[in-house]
């Protein structure tokens, strides 16, 4: 009786779910692997259909060693990325703590911090870009005059010319983890506090000692969050060569294959290694 | 010499800096701040604003920074044609709100599936739905393309709303996670109470859970809305011209302007692509958003509090 229930159960979970799992299997699962055996083909569309020729690595022999372009646009996104993650979790932490303050107007500033998340896509964010609208005047001669450049190993001072330009821009990506810290922080048990400042912790100590480790969690997913909304962003670089590979007949789908596997893996790493940090931080305690 | 209390000197010292942040030198400063990121956060949005407005002149002239000269309402008359703001907008809401409410509909009979039954494999399964968030979908687009091709579905409404329907359209295992967290928070003696009246699984999904999930509906949709009218990448891939964006079209910009008002070999002022049409065009592609924003922004800003999507 008992195993016929659940057997029941299992059935109704599934009439539930199912059309989850025969999507994954065709739109997620299917697509993932057959990229990855395109990835090892040279692909050519002809009239009669799909032409693959087997060609092992040299795609990705090809993409690596043979395509600079690409090579370049991989090593940067990874250092920006890496620099970028960081920052926007940590603005968006600093934000949420001051609107995590009684004051008034606490919904309008909100209400602004979280505009750009619904409104910002590639081309709108490019033309506000080229048209310099995204840098704050002033930045641009900081950079020019402390001649960044020359004193610093080319990539060091390109990463802090980017984040100093692109300013605006981290701004405008941290609405959703500044969401996610809100409502972690709200959830903070105010009685603790008030035992800490009556021991004579000041909101300093409080702050390391307290909201820190009760928001770690959070801090993992806003980095997850924060590297996965990166890395599918229009105007990030490797986007544009994948997209611009698969049509250019010269490449091909094949090609372009390889590039997303590879672009796959480095975001992986990516991921695995914020992933990694935050959890050590939280044994070390 | 004005002698002053210990008691006061503390009462001053409390008032200006305060216990337990109440004090007002705390509170200004938090607001300082407040105004200041608010400001930089705003900055772009009043550079768009007042650019749009400037004719060729006030371009040039190197006095007028932040207030044009008039309002010159023919950069956004230029960009309107350009964008062919009418069509692409009637497009783009068709592309933007039939997916988010099929990926919203399939996100909640799959994320109560989740929660509600016990099925062998749902750890596996459910790791699975959180991976499909992290996968780009620059890797799956090209199978995906080539099926849609197969099929002749490319061009059409339909590539974009199968994968919705069956929770793989964008960020699915997002609304999925959403659903999910927000069914386990309900409490089940109404279901079983159904249950025992001889309701089927369902009709007590359909006819219980889904009013009580209303504000879990309402964020889906208008976070899926958003997204799928932000989308580019896709639908520029999918879509492939037949059905237009007005971000699609705002990336086209400068091609279309050119082919529109070929640029004049005697060159006529105003007749040439300047960056307060381009910004025009910008703003252009944002207003239906931002009107849609300011009727639904308390949605947005507390949809993680109401969803409880961070957990317990």
């Amino acid at each position: 009786m008992r195993i016929r229930y659940r057997r029941r159960e299992a059935l109704t979970g599934l009439s539930f779910i199912g059309i989850w799992i025969v999507g994954f299997l065709i739109f997620t699962c299917y697509p993932l692997f057959r990229t990855l055996w395109l990835s090892f083909n040279n692909v050519r569309i002809t009239a009669e259909g799909i032409r693959t020729e087997f060609v092992g690595w040299k795609n990705y022999n090809d993409a690596i060693f043979l395509d600079p372009q690409f090579g370049d646009a991989v090593v940067t996104y990874f250092a920006e990325t890496l620099a970028i993650v960081p920052v926007i979790v940590a603005f968006a932490l600093i934000v949420a703590l001051l609107l995590n303050e009684r004051l008034r107007g606490r919904g309008l500033f909100r209400t602004i911090y979280f505009l750009p998340v619904v409104i910002t896509s590639g081309p709108v964010l490019k033309q506000l870009m080229d048209q310099g609208a995204t840098t704050l005047p002033g930045i641009r001669d900081i950079i020019e005059m402390s001649r960044l450049e020359e004193t610093l190993p080319e990539l060091l001072a390109d990463l802090i010319t980017y984040l100093l330009t692109s300013f605006i821009t981290i701004l405008w990506f941290s609405g959703v983890q500044m969401l996610i810290f809100l409502a972690g922080l709200q959830k903070l048990d105010a009685s603790l506090y008030e035992a800490a400042s009556i021991d004579g912790a000041s909101r300093w100590e409080s702050f390391w000692k307290l909201t820190l480790p009760a928001i770690n969690p959070m801090i993992v997913v806003n980095m997850v969050y924060t590297v996965v909304m990166q890395s599918v962003f229009l105007l990030n670089p490797v986007i544009e060569l994948i997209q611009k590979a698969m049509h250019d007949p010269k490449y091909g789908m094949g090609y372009s294959a390889a590039l997303a596997w590879i672009y796959f893996l480095v975001m992986l790493v990516l991921l695995a290694l914020f992933v990694f940090i935050a959890r050590q931080r939280e044994s070390n305690r | 010499m004005i002698w002053v209390s210990r008691g006061t000197v503390d009462k001053v010292k409390r008032i200006v800096w305060g216990l337990g942040g109440e004090g007002l030198v705390f509170k200004l400063l938090v607001y300082f701040l407040l105004t200041l990121i608010g400001f930089v956060y705003l900055y772009p949005m009043f550079y768009m604003v007042t650019y749009s407005f400037m004719d060729t002149e006030d371009l040039i002239d190197p006095l007028v920074t932040w207030i044009p000269s008039g309002l010159y309402w023919d950069n956004f008359a230029k960009a309107i044609r350009v964008i062919d703001f009418h069509r692409t907008l009637w497009q783009n809401i068709l592309v933007s709100f039939l997916p988010a409410a099929i990926q919203t509909v399939s996100a909640a009979v799959i994320g109560y599936g989740f929660a509600r039954f016990r099925i062998p494999g749902k750890p596996v399964l459910f790791a699975l739905v959180l991976a499909t968030f992290i996968i780009p979908p620059q890797i799956t687009m090209i199978p995906q393309f080539l099926m849609f091709r197969e099929l002749g579905l490319i061009g059409s409404i339909f590539s974009y709303l199968i994968p919705a329907a069956l929770g793989q359209g964008f960020k699915s295992g997002l609304f999925i996670l959403i659903f999910y967290q927000f069914f386990r928070t309900i409490p089940k003696a109404l279901e079983e109470a159904a249950q025992i009246d001889g309701a089927g699984a369902f009709r007590v999904f359909a006819t219980i859970c889904v009013p009580m999930a209303v504000p879990a509906f309402i964020i889906s949709f208008l976070f899926s809305m958003v997204w799928y009218w932000n989308e580019t990448t896709l639908a520029a891939l999918y879509l492939d011209g037949q059905l237009k964006t007005l971000p699609l079209q705002l990336q086209n910009f400068a091609a279309a302007f050119q082919k529109m008002f070929p640029a004049d070999p005697n060159y006529q002022t105003g007749q040439n692509l300047n960056e307060a049409i381009l910004m025009a065009g910008t703003l252009l592609s944002m207003i239906p958003l931002l009107v849609v924003y300011f009727f639904t922004q308390r949605w947005f800003v507390e949809s993680i509090e109401r969803t409880g999507i961070t957990g317990e």
